[in-house]
């Protein structure tokens, strides 16, 4: 454990536990609360090493400049980061505490016994409490990396599920989102947005203006920026309407409609070789060589993915406050050191004059338009200085203009020889880029990924992506298959000029790579006659893998999925980045006379390590699970010239509680192994354990999503 | 600006607020009741909803005049004398919400539907909520408190 990256930056065990007045315990975390339960771990975390009761536990949310900057709340990183960081952190504060009490009692170390925080001596009938012994004081020491944890076998918090942090506040609606924020004089923010990337505003009715002005109505513009202020919400509402119908747009060029799937593969691309490990080489891509002389069996397929939504449930919100020279920023962004960075430059002031306080708002999956919105009140909060201002995206805006995770294609080819054995592989995936956050030190512009510094003026050229070259990052994550599959041709292909923006949106490519991957694995297993499961066993070498497929395969067959008339199963598996959880997923599905497939039954086996809150785990589980089947069934996003046409939720459509199905969930019990993030395991399985089932069910081999009634029809008829 | 007179919660409620405004934002905003969320604006998503006179309502779109003479209750008022309601117990008890971004509106749907069926079947429950969407995935959850609250018989 020793080089922790938390640590390293925050070495003072205060930066990360204080022992609180009112008997209290304050946790610091740079990781956010995102609906993930990551503040539930923690606690739990904290309160096994310290010996307290659970409830004791706050975590803070975090700010910067107080809580320790641990980068983004991404990649299922989380319980890595932090929950480790604290574990180290708390054992070093019961050390600390038990050092105190031993003196404060004069009585030896190890005669000492805690009780939720109250330090009793078996020398003596004296006792003391943690608060006692701090009494407001800091520890002032390092977190010692080299600490005794707790073993295992000690746990008594750690792997029992506890009542989630915040859940009594979100069952009586009590719980302050960032859209609930009230602060005296708080104006109501609204945006008027282009029809699409590329417009510029070219005419604003003055007199518009002017009449919103009369009724108390403040316009901010900034070249193509424009929104509207007022101190009743529903006003500003009802402003940026008529706002919107006084703006005249210049469109330009419009959106660019090419055949998506076509472009993909056609437009110029950078290409890189993905070597063992999962990473890039900037090296020229290895020809397609025609397949193996003693192959018996060689498949080709391509599988196509469309953009897809994060789609928020909220709306992105952003609230501001400029007061004296300096900026506070209230935002639910996923990284507010980062973010903070990026607002500097946009907004040409001193970091040390920005102060971001994270604030929950709805669940988000990746990079979603929080950071745009928070830039966005900073603008409106500069313009009317010294009033906070709330600043809400609409319906539309976040359809419309949150970064998309990108579309793709995975073109897959595979030899078997005569025992049904992978002799070759070659797996090429196309797609734009998942790495579109405003991350200072990884682009020159960082701020160039805040979608308004493209309307202000200057207005800022909209970024190139430049390719991630580390392991398992964006279009290849996960492209490198788990499985004993003897050098592998793997090709990530970024590719230029496609029409939408992009960003992080959960498990990046791993989705759908993964969800090609384990679609082609089931084409090669019934082309060889070999049952999924065993022909994915036969290419596991892997002991943790080995054991989630056969865990999973066992309980379908004990409770006989698509064995029913009509119905069929399917499975997949994957390794998240091939270093984090295991997961294998199945479900059973029946597809309807009107052609869509419903969900019947799904299980998932899963390996995340060391279980901290099996129920957090298990709804992350559950969630992702149901997410990605809604991606695969029934999303895409729609435009054309004139803009975004998904727009709403009819014009998007998700999953509802008409297709939802049971869900068994199997966690593998690995006491004492590291924590393995969880929380985006599931989705490339579940996409390839879809499609797999549909062809168990109907004998029809869908390669491109949604999965959708048009989806089946067509297939149907070839 | 007109008065406008609500029964929120109990509470006789008057308000000076343009007469169109939407029932989210005089909840939300004059009467400080924020567990009703808004989500789409659109009568789409379920995020704002609220038991009128026992049915759950959208109030993103409606205006608050509309609903002068109705008995309004919101999350807020579920619980009584300090009590969560049983709903709320068991979505407390089946852990069904992540962000809860959704679950108040959830728990309002939910409500009015078992008050109108105590043992709705499982059509019945789809299309009771057909119109509460939930993007982290906490549908298994919900159900499994609707379960629980049938096998309760609450
Ligand atoms: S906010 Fe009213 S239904 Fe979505
Ligand atoms: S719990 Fe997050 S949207 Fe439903």
């Amino acid at each position: 454990m020793a080089g922790h990256p938390s640590i390293a930056k925050h070495p003072n065990l205060d930066e990360w536990i204080e022992i609180a007045a009112g008997g209290r315990i304050i946790v610091h975390t740079g990781k956010v609360e995102l609906g993930q339960r990551i503040y539930t771990a923690l606690a739990i975390i904290a309160a096994e090493e310290l010996d307290v009761d659970y409830e004791r536990i706050e975590v803070r949310r975090a700010e910067t400049g107080v809580d320790p900057n641990e980068g983004m709340t991404t990649g299922s990183m989380s319980m890595q980061h932090s929950g480790t960081a604290i574990r180290l952190a708390g054992a070093t504060a019961r050390r600390r505490l038990m050092e105190l009490a031993a003196e404060r009692l004069d009585v030896a170390v190890d005669s000492l016994e805690v009780e939720d925080g109250l330090v009793q001596s078996r020398d003596s009938n004296q006792s003391v409490t943690y608060w006692d012994l701090m009494a407001g004081k800091r520890f002032g020491i390092a977190v010692d990396e080299a600490v005794d944890i707790k073993p295992p076998e000690a746990h008594t918090r750690v792997g029992r599920t506890a009542t989630p942090k915040g859940m009594a506040e979100i069952v009586t609606g009590r719980m302050t989102y960032l859209h609930d924020l009230a602060m005296p004089g708080l104006m109501h923010a609204r945006l008027v947005r282009p029809p699409h990337y590329f417009a510029r505003l070219k005419g604003l009715d003055a007199a518009a203006v002017e009449r919103l002005s009369v009724d108390g109505v403040t316009v901010v513009r900034e070249g193509s920026f424009l929104a509207v202020a007022a101190a009743d919400e529903y006003a500003a509402v009802k402003a940026a309407e008529r706002l919107k119908a006084a703006a005249a747009w210049e469109e330009g060029d419009g959106l660019a409609t090419p055949e998506l799937f076509e472009a993909l593969t056609a437009n110029e691309r950078l290409s890189f070789p993905v070597a063992a490990g999962g990473a890039p080489v900037d090296e020229a891509v290895p020809e397609l060589a025609p397949p193996p002389e003693d192959a018996a069996v060689t498949l080709s397929a391509s599988y196509e993915k469309p953009y897809i939504m994060h789609g928020s449930m909220g709306p992105s919100a952003g609230c501001a406050l400029a007061e004296d020279g300096r900026l506070t920023v209230w935002t639910h962004s996923q990284g507010i050191y980062a973010l903070r960075g990026a607002l500097a430059r946009a907004l040409e002031m001193d970091e040390a004059a920005l102060h971001l306080v994270f604030t929950p708002a709805a669940g988000c999956y990746g990079h979603n338009g929080a950071d745009d919105a928070a830039f966005e009140a900073a603008l409106i909060a500069r313009a009317i200085p010294g009033v906070p201002i709330l600043l809400k995206w609409t319906r539309d805006d976040e359809h419309a203009w949150e970064p998309y995770g990108s579309a793709t294609v995975c073109a897959l080819r595979g030899s078997l020889d005569g025992d049904g054995n992978i002799i070759d592989w070659s797996h090429e995936s196309y797609g734009d880029t998942f790495m579109g956050r405003p991350v200072p030190g990884r682009y020159d512009l960082p701020e160039s990924r805040l979608v308004s510094t493209h309307f202000r003026e200057p207005a800022l050229d909209w970024p190139v992506a430049e390719p991630a070259m580390g392991a398992h990052i964006g279009i290849h994550r996960n492209l490198e298959p788990l499985y004993a599959i003897p050098r592998p041709r793997l090709v990530k292909n970024l590719v230029r000029g496609l029409p939408l923006r992009t960003s992080a949106l959960r498990s990046l490519g791993a989705f759908g790579n993964v969800a090609a991957l384990e679609s082609f694995m089931d084409e090669l297993a019934a082309a060889a006659g070999i049952d999924p499961v065993e022909f994915r066993l036969r290419h596991l070498d892997d002991e943790r893998a080995r054991d989630v497929v056969e865990t999973l395969g066992a309980r379908m067959a004990a409770d006989r999925a698509g064995a029913e008339e009509g119905r069929g199963a399917g499975i997949a598996f994957a390794r998240y980045k091939n270093v984090a959880a295991y997961c294998a997923v199945g479900i059973e599905v029946a597809v309807t006379d009107e052609a869509t497939v419903r969900l019947h039954r799904a299980w998932i086996v899963a390996d995340a390590g060391e279980v901290v809150d099996p129920g957090g785990l298990t709804a992350q589980l559950e969630g992702g699970l149901i997410q990605a089947a809604s991606w695969t069934l029934y999303e895409q996003v729609s435009w054309n010239g004139g803009g975004i046409t998904s727009r709403d939720w009819e014009s998007y459509p998700i999953i509802r509680f008409d297709n939802i199905p049971e869900v068994e969930t199997v966690l593998m019990e690995r006491p004492g192994l590291p924590f393995l993030g969880a929380g985006e395991t599931v989705a490339g399985p579940t996409g390839g354990a879809i499609a797999n089932a549909i062809f168990a069910a109907s004998g029809l081999r869908l390669r491109r999503m949604p999965f959708d009634a048009d989806a089946i029809r067509k297939a149907a008829l070839q | 600006m007109t008065a406008i007179r609500l029964q929120v919660n109990g509470t006789a409620q008057e308000i000076e607020a343009d007469p169109d405004t939407p029932l989210i934002f005089v909840l939300r905003n004059h009467l400080g009741l924020t567990g009703p969320k808004l989500g789409c604006g659109q009568e789409q998503c379920g995020a704002c909803v609220v038991l009128v006179d026992g049915v759950a309502t959208n109030t993103c779109v409606r205006a608050a005049s509309e609903f002068a003479g109705a008995e309004i209750v919101t999350i807020e008022g579920l619980a009584e004398n300090g009590a969560l309601s049983p709903v709320q117990q068991a979505f407390l008890a089946e852990g069904a919400a992540q962000c809860g971004y959704c679950t108040s509106g959830m728990i309002i749907a939910v409500t009015a539907l078992l008050r109108r069926d105590p043992k709705p079947g499982a059509a019945e429950i789809a299309e009771a909520l057909h119109d509460n969407l939930c993007r982290c995935g906490s549908h298994r959850r919900v159900l499994a408190a609707i379960d629980r609250l049938i096998e309760e018989g609450a």
